[in-house]
């Protein structure tokens, strides 16, 4: 296959050409959206889905899903929030660190449930989505954590500017720079396109299925909680119904950057792009003039239009050996 | 868990590859910690009729729901009142209603998130046809026909284009409750032609609501289409294997469209009943309802994985929610806490016989 031919075939190459033109149409109506300063900002504002459909692809490629990640994110959020309140002489790094730890070890509550329960992950993150969320509640008693509650210091580190860039934005570099080496490079990153693309033929190889998905749901969770503490400190405000339903935007992203539900397929580069595409939309809406109200239906068309690219993409490829009218398209399922 | 030796494909000597599900089996339930579930032994005997239905999922839930309701009934002495009963069933037949449909989807093998997304676009229609003043019976055709046509979309998007169910109807779930917003965005709808009030405030007889009558209604006629019909057996059938349900001359799509249409039209029956009772309408209505009607049809006893499940289970998960949040709510405990209860119970109910069962292997092993 020649290099254009593969280039043409490939999802993100498609995903990024699609976002070029509607970038091109958006400068139409707004010059200034693309003004380079824009662009790096509407990169910043959309680092947390970027971070979070990064673990949430891991996830889906061993073929289960994480409807818990928002929720977790507020927890951690939130407990972060008040221990820097109550606390504002502990380090603000160590913080962070125990944000992340926090929301790995909730990660990793779902992962043992599917591992070692051999629960459907969809009804075990389904659960502690409730949950986290009425965790949060129980641990704020509903109270918010004010602006003036949280250290300078807490606040600050993801506005700091380096190279131009906030740290924020830089974060999120790092998370998609070092998931784009771990996933395609290192052994637990192969083992999850093992166990996503086929489960038996992996176990065969000699991986740890259970312990894969479980591992996959830490890394998702370890991400969750990271971005707790940006969600807090980056809007200066915590309280238990932050990123309410962000999992199906998160979810979205990735689907739009050609993961398959179905698992086994999608790279961090496609997830990157399928947030990037959904963050763009968000930030022109109100530029080009419409109401961010239609923002909603216009991302719910296009995850509808990204999936069925996709399958059709995905079917091309033909793993059904005996094609029969009725069957095509649920074999994956099966 | 030690690592695995994947010695028994290779020691039968023969070829396997490419089957999928051969392999599963074979890797037997302890050996393979596959995220799949591990197939079940069969036995040499089945229990008595009594016996199964004692040890059935339905037997545990209406143990469940005879606790909770005693349970309720020290907890606060206004909750045996008859009124006060009737209350309560406001608390879920609008959900339940759904659940029973969604059952038959879920029982299919597929799902339906965007459930919360129809029940708010078609609210929301019907208040912009109420706004322009159409009567009553036109407003309830328009909340109807808009359920059936969203339920219809997703019916054409899952079998029509074979897009995996989950993923298209988290789309369609942004794009109808995005209609909504579109819509309406911050405003309300809160004018309603006269009569619309009795589908959700309205009593058949004495305390004997339009919703609860309605719901029992279509509980019936759900477990006769289920337990008594070919249909119930088609769909059954579909969740288990789509691919032998299809090859034995089963109209797998035209059946799984029809049955997100009527989910969809349930919805649209939930939405007419939600809108009388509240009187109003906004774009944020019914938010999360998706993820409580989901709970109550596993709850329920119906696997996510297709094939297995009860519309009487879904019935008494329905009751088992509903007296849960009504008695904590008249214990003053916020919704929110009432989620937890219901997310831990969702998560144990299922994980209980799992372990026991798991249990019970090593129990059998260490003792031959």
């Amino acid at each position: 296959m020649t290099l254009l031919n593969r280039l043409l075939k490939s999802r993100e190459a498609l995903l990024s050409v699609a976002g070029t033109a509607l970038l091109g149409l958006i400068a139409l109506r707004a010059p200034g959206f693309v003004a380079p300063g824009n662009l790096a900002s509407v990169f910043t504002d959309t680092a947390i889905l970027i971070i979070l459909a990064i673990g949430q692809t891991a996830v889906i490629l061993t073929r289960s899903i994480d409807l818990s990640v928002a929720a977790n994110l507020a927890l951690t959020g939130m407990a972060g929030a008040m221990l820097n309140a109550a606390h504002p002489e502990i380090p603000v790094p160590l913080l962070v660190l125990a944000s992340a730890a926090m929301g790995m070890a909730l990660g990793a509550v779902n992962g043992l449930l599917v591992w070692k329960v051999g629960l459907p992950s969809i009804v075990v993150t389904l659960g502690t989505l409730t949950i986290f969320r009425g965790s949060a509640f129980v641990l704020s008693g509903g109270e918010w954590v004010n602006t003036f509650q949280m250290s300078p210091a807490y606040l600050a580190l993801p506005r700091e500017t380096l190279l131009g860039l906030p740290m924020l934005a830089w974060l999120a570099v790092a998370v998609i720079g070092l998931a784009a080496l771990g996933f395609a490079r290192s052994p637990v990153g192969r083992a999850l396109y093992a166990v996503g693309g086929n489960p038996v033929a992996a176990v065969y190889a000699g991986i740890d299925a259970g312990r894969t998905v479980f591992r996959a749901f830490c890394v998702s969770g370890l991400l969750a909680g990271l971005c707790g503490y940006l969600w807090v400190s980056r809007f200066a405000v915590a309280y238990v119904d932050i990123a309410a339903g962000f999992e199906l935007d998160v979810i979205a992203a990735c689907v739009i950057g050609g993961v398959s539900i179905s698992g086994g397929v999608g790279s961090v580069a496609g997830a990157v792009l399928g947030a990037l595409f959904l963050g763009v939309i968000k930030n022109a809406l109100p530029v080009v003039g419409v109401s961010p109200f239609w923002q909603m239906s216009i991302s719910g068309a296009i995850i509808i239009a990204a999936v069925l690219l996709n399958t059709r993409a995905e079917r091309r490829k033909g793993r059904i050996i005996l094609r029969h009218r009725a069957t095509t398209g649920q074999e994956a399922g099966a | 868990m030690t690592m695995l030796t994947p010695n028994a494909p290779f020691s039968t000597g023969q070829n396997r590859a490419g089957q999928d599900r051969a392999g599963q089996n074979r890797s037997g339930p302890d050996r393979a910690p596959s995220p799949t579930p591990p197939m079940r032994r069969i036995p040499d005997r089945t229990d008595a009729p009594l016996t199964a239905l004692l040890k059935s999922w339905e037997a545990l839930l209406l143990l469940l729901a005879a606790a909770i309701f005693t349970a309720n009934s020290f907890a606060s002495p206004y909750f045996l009142d008859v009124w006060n009963l009737s209350d309560a069933t406001f608390n879920f037949t609008e959900k339940a209603i759904v659940a029973l449909a969604l059952a038959f989807v879920i029982l299919a093998g597929e799902i339906d998130i965007s459930v919360a997304g129809i029940i708010a676009l078609s609210s929301t229609l019907m208040g912009a046809t109420a706004a322009a003043g159409q009567p009553m019976p036109v407003v309830v055709g328009v909340g109807l026909l808009t359920g059936l046509a969203c339920g219809a979309v997703n019916g054409l998007l899952v079998t029509g284009l074979e897009l995996p169910s989950i993923v298209a109807t988290i789309g369609t779930m942004s794009l109808f409750r995005g209609l909504a917003y579109g819509i309406l965005g911050d405003g309300a709808y809160t004018r309603y032609p006269e009569g619309f009030a009795y589908f959700g405030q309205g009593y058949v007889w004495e305390w004997l609501s339009f919703e609860v009558t309605v719901f029992l209604g279509l509980a019936l006629l759900a477990g006769f289409l289920l337990h008594r019909t070919s249909l119930g057996r088609a769909v059954r059938a579909i969740g288990h294997n789509p691919t032998a349900a299809a090859f034995s001359g089963l109209k797998v799509r035209r059946i799984k469209f029809w049955l997100f249409a009527a989910t969809g039209l349930a919805a649209g029956v939930a939405s007419v009943m939600l809108t009388s009772r509240l009187g109003s309408t906004r774009p944020s209505i019914a938010t999360g309802w998706e993820l409580e009607i989901v709970t109550m049809v596993v709850l329920g006893g119906v696997a996510i994985t297709g094939g297995v499940g009860t519309i009487p289970g879904v019935v008494l998960a329905a009751l088992v929610m509903g007296l849960l949040t009504f008695g904590l709510g008249l214990l003053n405990v916020s919704g929110i806490i009432m989620s937890i209860v219901v997310g831990v119970m969702l998560i144990a109910v299922i994980a209980l016989p799992v372990l026991a069962r798991k249990l019970s292997n090593r129990m059998r092993r260490t003792t031959p």
